[in-house]
């Protein structure tokens, strides 16, 4: 066995200097590790803790549910109901294809969804959850539960879809939610991080969309912890969204589903509102279209369908369509010349057929005139020259004047989308738009609501309303948010005579209830809720001298677009108003055959809150009405529901 | 040469020898070791698997071969110095042609038991080896040419090899702990003045090949040198390591986010977190004041081997305690280095900390070594 040699000790004492040499240099570089250690964890630690939060933690927000709308007996018009959709991850899948296969034997997997779930899936994270079928039946739902053991990764997850349970009746009103747009992102300044979320749902038009703010409400955030390749480790807190706001509308479910229903098969819009309150209790527009429809994302067919078609069912006419008043606005008129003391109501003009003013000849609607008349038979007869003279006397200034009084050239504000301001015009307009003067000849037409003069069916609403309460009342759309009552549309008094306003009530009571009255087929029996009215017709053509020589074209024998319009405006009961009702039916004739009984039948329908006694009609169009109502209760959603199912 | 007697009576002999190794610093090296345990627990998850338990086991087979390595006299260990270092290099020609191929690079046989990298054994009996040809030679040769020459083709044969395979950090720690222990030898300062300078010339020649066809290092490699020289040119791809590597550490802040709760190494930010980069972790869970004990207990594992070896009057056991020791420095002072982004990453383990079975066995053997020095040290 070999000894270590002890070394000499001038060869130790060279080991021994060099390992000191190099035992300096390695603690040296120890010292020089600590101080890089110092200064990255010491010196630099709060960037460095910056830097790995960010890596670390991701902000989702949580969507907030939005808010519900209902009428204002809290039927529901707009909710939201779990949707289900069966999602599947990749990495919990294992074979994608095979899961699949099985998966497709089981529930109904549309190809298209398919392609676009796999395309989607190869792009992203494996375990991030891939949408393959959306809006599933609880039944498939239930058989993806049942068979999850062959199915893995495959998992039925629940959402919120927004569901219009009253469907086209409430199309134009409450409009429809869809997926944020990039068009939508680009009106916004400062757009809520919630519209960054894939698909949220917005208002549209109509309220969904005018009242956004208040019925999306606010989005929670949670901070979630993320490991490197982003997938979600824990959640590290949460702040909790607020609710969209609940909206209760002034809108009637049952009435507003009755008018919707009778107007069925017309181009036509009506308006039901409270004189008072000027609470809106139906806004009908027909024809009309399934809101859900869009929700789910309307096809092309369908969607060209709807704009196709002559009728236009998308436009909400009640609001946004605007027609010339016709003989509507023969009250407008008349009030002018009573306000200004101008005339007298007993004051006669003679009619003979029609009025030579500036070298042409304005016609009455009757050829043969109507002899000498005061303001009441004038408006009952809706003779045209007595208006002719009025305006000649009143001028276009102090029309337009009054006519703004009532509210006609005023955009409502009613959260609906696209509500018309109509046209008031006046001698400075004309110059402006037209660029040229004002001629007398306006001034006759527009006296009445010819020519320039247009109205919203909302305007002339309002105006039958203004007429039968003599305040200024508003019209409301929304009576509550989140149970907080919105202020009411009662206005003030508009200061106008009162002996005036009860002369144009009486002459628009004779209008429906005189034997002679232009709507006296549409009259009220019901002593108690009689109703006065003012029919009109408006032309949308012009016609020639050469016609009216040979006898002017009927209605029934024009194209249907160059028939005119039919309007109806009243409110009842004539004693004690409660509604103000408009109805203008497209191109549907003369205002008293086609406007005038629709007017009756949802005045009726609202003063009764159901189908209305057939008693309250004159005698002979008892069995006709007993057969229509029993018609429209059959296409009415709500038309069995008595009053204590409500709520 | 004068060779004084030695005084054989002093000599343990039997179990007594237990008591005459070094314990402190066995205490030392099991001390570092428990922290590698305690941080692949935390990268785990809390969890003894997959790398803690059998990273104990391993500890405790090396910790009980490095006694064994222990009580067997030293010179024995020096006359298996030439017969070591040949089978070391048997084995590394081995992987040449039998190697699997891990990360890229051919670097170990398996053994069937375990993966043996025969680079990591090379460290070790490169240093034997070379600590014996000192031993033998006479002293007044050392710096002859033809005497300098050989030990340089002991040092230059293997770290080819491993350079072939390629592992970088290999190579460089082998050439570094081989000039390392010429220089504690003694070899003439003006040899290294001049590999210094050829050193220069070198790099400057390898960073000019690059892209022409004579290139000296693999594409990869010259990334990991643009990336160290600026980690924020490419953040999520080559220089993401150092950068999540720093962001880790530096959040750790003065006392740590706290055991287990290190979220960059955990949430798989940082690469190859059981290995290579667990300082990060130990740095981030732990603080500076975690960090810089480490740190602390390394230098101190260093200070006791020079202790020892200065003590040791016999100059192969002092060479081989100095060489070990610069060997075992050279691991932890890169692998820090790298993940403080002071070197670029050449992937070396942090010694006795990261997870990896032939490190850790090879460098409780090469302790076993510095222990047998300091059992049988004459006296």
């Amino acid at each position: 066995m070999k000894r270590p040699r002890i070394d000499t000790e001038a060869a130790h004492r060279l080991i021994s200097r060099r390992a000191a040499i190099l035992g300096g240099v390695q603690l040296a570089f120890v010292g020089a590790l600590g101080a890089r250690m110092q200064f990255l964890q010491v010196d630099q630690a709060d960037q460095f803790r910056l830097l790995a939060e960010e890596n670390r933690i991701n902000i989702r927000i949580i969507p907030p549910a939005r808010g519900e709308i209902f009428d204002r007996n809290g039927i529901a018009l707009a909710r939201n109901v779990p949707s289900y959709r069966i999602v599947v991850v990749r990495e919990d899948a294992g074979d994608v294809d095979e899961v699949l296969a099985r998966l497709a034997k089981i529930v109904p997997l549309r190809p298209e969804d398919v392609d676009r779930a796999l395309a989607e899936m190869k792009r992203s994270a494996p375990f991030l959850p891939i949408t393959f079928a959306d809006e599933v039946t609880w039944d498939d739902l239930s058989r993806v539960s049942v068979n999850a053991p062959a199915l893995p990764g495959v998992t039925p997850e629940v959402g919120l879809t927004r569901v219009y349970p009253l469907g086209s009746d409430y199309a134009h009103v409450l409009g429809y939610v869809g997926p944020v747009s990039d068009y939508d992102l680009e009106r916004l300044e400062d757009p809520d991080q919630l519209l960054r979320i894939p698909r949220f749902q917005i208002g549209k038009v109509g309220v969904e969309s005018k009242a956004e703010t208040a019925l999306r409400g606010k989005g929670g955030a949670k901070r979630v912890e993320v490991n490197a390749t982003g997938r979600v480790m824990r959640e590290l807190d949460r702040r909790e969204g607020t609710a969209g706001s609940d909206l209760q509308l002034t809108v009637d479910a049952k009435l507003q589903s009755y008018v919707q229903a009778r107007l069925n098969g017309e181009s036509a819009s009506a308006i039901v509102m409270d004189v008072t309150s000027g609470d809106l209790l139906a806004i009908a527009s027909a024809p009309t279209f399934d809101p859900n429809l869009f929700v789910r994302g309307i096809s092309t067919r369908d969607y060209r369908a709807l704009t196709e078609n002559k009728y236009r069912p998308l436009a909400s006419k009640s609001v946004q369509g605007t027609y010339p008043p016709g003989s509507t606005f023969k009250m407008i008129t008349a009030m002018a010349a009573l306000e200004e003391g101008l005339i007298g109501p007993d004051d006669t003009v003679y009619c003979p057929g029609h009025l030579e003013v500036a070298g042409r000849k304005f016609h009455c609607w009757k050829r043969a005139g109507h002899g000498w008349v005061d303001l009441q038979n004038s408006l009952k007869q809706s003779c045209d020259v007595y208006y002719y003279d009025l305006a000649l006397k009143v001028g276009i200034e102090k029309i337009t004047a009054m006519a703004n009084r009532f509210g006609l050239g005023e955009r409502h504000d009613v959260p609906m989308s696209a509500v018309a301001s109509g046209l008031t015009p006046t001698k400075a307009w004309k110059n402006r738009t037209h660029g040229q003067d004002w001629v007398i000849g306006d001034t006759v037409n527009a006296s009445i609501g010819q020519g320039y003069m247009l109205a919203s069916p909302l305007q002339l609403a309002v105006m039958a309303a203004r007429l039968a309460s003599g305040n200024a009342v508003r019209p409301r759309l929304i009576k509550s948010v989140d149970g907080i009552e919105q202020p009411s549309g009662a206005g003030p008094s508009m200061g106008m005579n009162e002996n005036n306003l009860r002369k144009m009530r009486r002459a628009m009571f004779d209008v429906v209830n005189d034997r002679r009255g232009t709507a006296y087929g549409s009259r009220i029996i019901d002593d108690a809720m009689r109703m006065a009215g003012k029919t009109g017709t408006s032309q949308v053509r012009n016609i020639s001298a050469a016609e009216r020589a040979r006898g002017v074209t009927r209605n029934e024998d024009l194209p249907w677009d160059r028939r005119d319009h039919a309007l109806f405006v009243n409110f009842a009961p004539y004693d004690n108003p409660k509604y103000a009702v408009a109805v203008v039916v497209e191109h549907g004739g003369g205002g008293s055959k086609a406007a005038a009984p629709i007017a009756r039948d949802v005045t009726l329908q609202a003063l009764f809150g159901e189908d209305p006694p057939v008693d309250a009609y004159p005698t002979k169009d008892r069995s006709r009405i007993r057969e229509q109502q029993r018609v429209l209760r059959g296409i009415q959603p709500l038309a069995n529901i008595s009053g204590k199912d409500q709520a | 040469m004068s060779y004084l007697e030695y005084n054989a009576k002093y000599v343990p002999t039997g179990l007594r020898k237990i008591l005459y190794v070094n314990w402190p610093l066995a205490l030392l090296l099991a001390a570092v070791a428990g922290v590698g345990f305690l941080m692949l627990y935390s990268v785990a998850g809390g969890s003894f698997t997959p790398w803690a338990e059998p990273q104990m086991k391993r500890f405790a087979v090396g910790f009980a071969l490095m006694m064994m390595v222990a009580m067997v006299p030293s010179w024995f260990w020096r006359n298996m110095a030439s017969v070591a270092y040949l089978a070391s290099l048997a084995l590394l020609l081995g992987v040449e042609f039998f190697g699997s191929v891990g990360m890229g690079a051919q670097r170990w046989i398996d053994l069937g038991f375990m993966r043996l990298q025969p680079s990591e054994l090379m460290k070790v009996t490169l240093v034997l080896m070379l600590a014996a040809y000192y031993d033998w030679l006479p002293s007044h040769r050392k710096s002859r040419p033809i005497w300098v020459l050989l030990p340089v083709i002991l040092i230059l044969v293997p770290t080819a090899l491993v350079l072939r395979q390629p592992d970088l950090g290999t190579s460089i720690l082998l050439l570094a702990a081989g000039g390392g222990l010429m220089f504690l030898a003694g070899v003439h300062w003006a040899y290294f003045a001049a590999v210094f300078a050829a050193g220069a010339g070198l790099i400057t020649a390898v960073l000019q090949s690059r892209g022409a066809d004579w290139q000296l290092l693999k594409d990869y490699q010259f990334r990991r040198i643009d990336t160290f020289l600026d980690p924020s040119s490419d953040p999520l791809g080559a220089g993401y390591h150092i950068t999540q590597s720093k962001i880790a550490l530096g959040s750790g802040g003065w006392t740590g986010r706290g055991f287990m709760q290190g979220t960059q190494s955990r949430l798989n930010f940082l690469p190859e977190k059981h290995t290579d980069f667990i300082f990060t972790t130990l740095a981030e869970e732990f603080g500076f004041i975690g960090a810089f004990s480490l740190l602390a207990l390394y230098a101190l594992i260093i200070v006791f081997c020079i202790a020892s070896a200065l003590a040791n009057k016999d100059r192969f056991s002092s060479l081989l305690t100095l060489g070990v020791a610069l060997n075992f420095f050279l691991f932890f002072a890169v692998n820090m280095s790298m993940v403080m982004g002071l070197a670029p990453v050449v992937g070396v383990p942090l010694p006795l900390v990261s997870y990896g079975g032939s490190a850790m066995l090879v460098l409780l053997l090469a302790f076993g070594l510095v222990q047998s020095a300091h059992v049988h040290r004459p006296r």
